[in-house]
């Protein structure tokens, strides 16, 4: 009796590990993939634009020295190999020889520093923060890039990927001006497919790079990117087979159990480890009584998270912690416990300064989901016996309100980038706090210890010290409850199961689909 | 008539710069602004990047100025540049006009053809069964929201039956050419033509109805009763004609009004339509393509008001023209 079942769980546990070529059979050459884009992005140029939609279309055309993998270990992509010095201060990069861009011209080192040192820095905030770190780039020949630091930057290592270094043609952008070049409409570079069309409103048209430099890849001859720009519509576009691949969030949750019956159709979380998507709920603590900390910590306990999860986002994603992704690097998962307590949270709020006030929550204007969680969670505030209304806006005015600290609760969620330093400190250090931006130091925490924790974390070379100063950190936050953490979001990417291999590494679609090829029996 | 229709014309011109003021200032009213929101996509912005922005879309000018700049463009059909999608904003338009005038020109004739029919032939047997009938459908459609319709339609035909593409406005990578494309394009065409023509039609086919009962009471067509003409030429020619004149009105106003059904028409079946182009403008605030596609449509509703006018002379040659 045993035997069988052992080969049963034996069967299904490589049934889960998910798409692996080897036992996918031998790839196929050819074929169209059909993908939803949305919303239409506003530019295909990833040095200029860094929208989430362009960042998806975009990682066909660019590409960065590295790639990483779903527990974000860097794999070579331009660059063969690499070397980080004891000190933890220069990165010696060796390039891939052969490499061109899409116009025939040899990619080489001059194109890494002018990108770096020059393009990004000029137009890509991120990267701009980045660069702060660096003393040098070197390029002693055109296949070598030596990168010095001004001091180690634990999390440097992590940042090669195209989203955040795409490779910019030095021949095509040297003394342009950038944002207005012509040649913007006609994104080039080393990717797997090359552009070929876009007809706004409709679709985005990528052909098959004959000249790649990966040997036999891509598998497909070309990628139409579909605008649809309703939800339900793109639901339709899936079940009537004008599209076969549904990037994460691509449709409304409540559409998600529906789809992933039908025949033939596979579901992946995976794709999303260096994102990171984070969501939490702001906590405007220059308003009384927000400045409580009862009072934040009563209505973190108020919340029922594990409802929001598996009621609104159908049991997709995970609860979050604390301010740090378990998907992110140096996650501690023994921070002090938020759970679901309505009983602790009516004490906490009885001893709290709360007194009946209306607390104003700002909802995130990103579709149905996120409209029920915001009443989720007013449910949740009033059982405990506080009263809340919510403030309805879209996009452009969310951003405004958020930026004038014009709220008391916000809904929001933002990317981590893989490490602590890249992007969980921008939302609690004292120093990012300022109005003006959505994305900084909104809740307005400060903690001068944490502060200087943060600083000498990121600058810490060894890992073992980087871990133990962000364990600190995080138990410290958790109990001061600058914001009401919710899930880490999962966003499932949804396809059809003869599309092989679209999410390969931990940046899921938006790392170009040079491995996916379609099974056609 | 010549007259007429120059007198009429100079007037658009001054209504249609009150309304270029009019939307500027109440667009500029709502919080954000395109560079807030292009940040906001990007998920992270420092200052420089917010400051940079706005100097490229002019945003750091005071408002008057940019205003005056506007119009000064405008009165010289130069409607600006969208730096969201990096194309001067005549061209988008351009691009996107077609596909619009296409999808309600159709939703239009259709809903008007068809009511105006379906009202006849309502009215001809009075409470009959096939009066109820139409009058009952015509009540549905009226009263159902068009997104649902749109939804249901996309769900019955193109989901469930797989009769008629869901969405788009042709087969993406088809390559169609002559007939076939067009034969394709039209196929695209029915689902979202006949979702925004049925409100439309429920509105003409009740209005022609009772219209069509009102003056069949009249004295004229009792004397041509008396006369012994034949039932078809008195409903035609005498009932029909008188009938339509009110139908006509409401065509008239509604022909500017369906570009506001486009707007979500266009959303669901994912047209490229300028319906469509104005919705993502707006949560984009994207300024100038909002007030570009403001001032076409403004431009198109005054054209329409114009040939209804004239359209009026045509059908009842009593009825004088006064600017």
């Amino acid at each position: 009796m045993i035997r069988p079942i052992k080969f049963a769980a034996a069967a299904l546990a490589l049934a889960l590990a998910g798409p692996l070529a080897a036992q996918d059979g031998e790839p196929q050459y050819g074929g169209t993939l059909n993908v939803v884009i949305q919303p239409e992005p506003p530019g295909l140029m990833l040095g200029l634009i860094q929208n989430g939609p362009t960042q998806m279309v975009g990682g066909d055309i660019y590409e960065s020295l590295m790639r990483y993998n779903f527990d974000l270990t860097p794999e070579p992509q331009l660059a063969e190999s690499w070397e980080i010095s004891e000190d933890g201060k220069t990165y010696t990069f060796k390039l891939r020889p052969g490499v061109t861009f899409h116009d025939g011209t040899p990619f080489t080192s001059a194109d890494v520093e002018f990108s770096m040192d020059v393009f990004l820095r000029e137009t890509h905030s991120r990267m701009r923060t980045y660069m702060e770190h660096v003393e040098s780039i070197e390029t002693p020949d055109d296949l070598t890039v030596v990168i010095t630091l001004k001091q180690p930057f634990g999390p440097f290592i992590g940042i090669f990927e195209a989203g955040t270094v795409p490779m910019i043609p030095k021949h095509i952008y040297e003394g342009t001006d950038f944002a207005n070049n012509p040649a913007n409409n006609t994104p080039i570079g080393t990717g797997p497919f090359k552009f070929d069309e876009w007809v706004k409103g409709s679709y985005i048209h990528f052909v098959k790079n004959e000249d790649y430099y990966m040997d036999g890849l891509p598998y497909v001859d070309e990628i139409y990117y579909h605008v649809i720009p309703d939800a339900a519509s793109r639901a339709v576009a899936y079940e009537t087979g004008q599209v076969d691949v549904l990037p994460g969030g691509s449709i409304e949750n409540f559409d998600v159990p529906r789809i992933r019956e039908m025949d033939n159709t596979c579901i992946t979380e995976k794709g999303f480890e260096y994102f990171g998507p984070h969501s939490w709920i702001w906590v405007n603590t220059d308003n009384k009584p927000l400045n409580d900390v009862k009072l934040r910590q009563a209505m973190m306990h108020a919340l029922d998270r594990d409802f929001a999860r598996d009621a609104l986002w159908n049991g997709l994603g995970k609860v979050a912690t604390g301010p740090v992704s378990s998907s992110t690097k140096f996650h501690a998962g023994d921070t002090p416990d938020i759970g679901y307590d309505p009983e602790k949270a009516k004490a906490l709020l009885a001893e709290s300064a709360y007194n009946g006030e209306t607390i104003r929550l700002l909802g995130l204007p990103y579709g149905e989901t996120w409209q029920r969680w915001a009443e989720a969670v007013k449910q949740n505030l009033t059982e405990i016996g506080m009263t809340v209304d919510i403030v309805p806006s879209d996009v452009a005015g969310w951003n405004q309100k958020v930026s004038d600290r014009d709220f008391d609760l916000a809904f929001t969620y933002l990317y981590q980038y893989g490490d602590p330093a890249l992007g969980v400190s921008r939302s609690y250090m004292g120093d990012n706090a300022d109005p003006g931006s959505p994305w900084n130091n909104v809740a307005n925490y400060q903690n001068a210890e944490l502060d200087a924790l943060w600083d000498e974390a990121a600058l810490m070379a060894n890992p073992e010290d980087r871990k133990a100063a962000y364990k600190t950190i995080q138990d410290q936050i958790v109990s001061d409850v600058p914001n009401l953490w919710l899930l880490e979001l999962g966003f499932p990417t949804i396809y059809r199961c003869n599309i092989k291999n679209p999410v390969n590494t931990a940046f899921g679609v938006n790392d170009g689909f040079r491995y996916v090829w379609i099974d056609k029996e | 008539m010549v007259r007429f229709i120059l007198g009429r014309l100079v007037k658009a011109v001054f209504i249609l710069l009150a309304i270029l003021v009019f939307n500027f200032l109440l667009i500029h009213a709502a919080p954000g602004d395109p560079a807030a929101v292009m940040a906001g996509e990007a998920g992270a912005a420092d200052e420089k990047f917010l400051a940079d922005l706005r100097t490229r879309f002019g945003l750091d000018q005071p408002l008057y100025v940019q205003l005056w700049i506007y119009i000064k463009g405008a009165v010289q059909l130069d409607l600006g540049y969208s730096f969201r999608q990096q194309m001067p904003v005549a061209e988008l338009i351009g691009d996107r006009l077609p596909a619009t005038l296409l999808l309600t020109g159709v939703a239009f004739v259709l809903s008007l053809v068809l009511g105006v029919i379906a009202g006849v032939a309502a009215s001809a047997r009075q409470g009959s069964w096939g009066d109820t009938v139409i009058s009952t459908l015509a009540l549905l459609f009226y009263a159902t929201p068009l997104f649902w319709v749109a939804l249901m339609a996309a769900l019955v035909f193109s989901v469930w039956l797989g009769w008629l593409p869901g969405f788009g406005y042709s087969t993406i990578g088809a390559g169609y050419t002559g007939m076939a494309h067009v034969l394709d394009v039209a196929k695209h065409l029915v689902l979202p033509a006949s979702t925004l023509g049925l409100f439309f039609m429920a509105i003409y086919m009740r209005m022609t109805r009772a219209s069509m009962l009102e003056v069949s009471r009249l004295d004229f067509v009792k004397t041509a009763r008396a006369k012994g003409l034949k039932r078809g030429v008195i409903q035609r020619r005498h009932i029909l004609r008188n009938a339509l004149l009110p139908v006509i009105t409401l065509a008239g106003l509604q022909a500017g009004q369906i570009f506001g059904g486009a707007i979500l028409t266009e959303t669901v079946f994912a047209w490229p339509g300028i319906g469509r182009l104005m919705f993502e403008a707006i949560n984009q605030r994207d300024y100038n393509v909002i007030l570009g596609v403001f001032y076409i449509s403004a431009a198109m509703v005054l054209l329409f008001n114009l040939i209804t006018d004239v359209v009026y002379v045509i059908v009842d040659p009593r009825i004088r023209l006064t600017t």
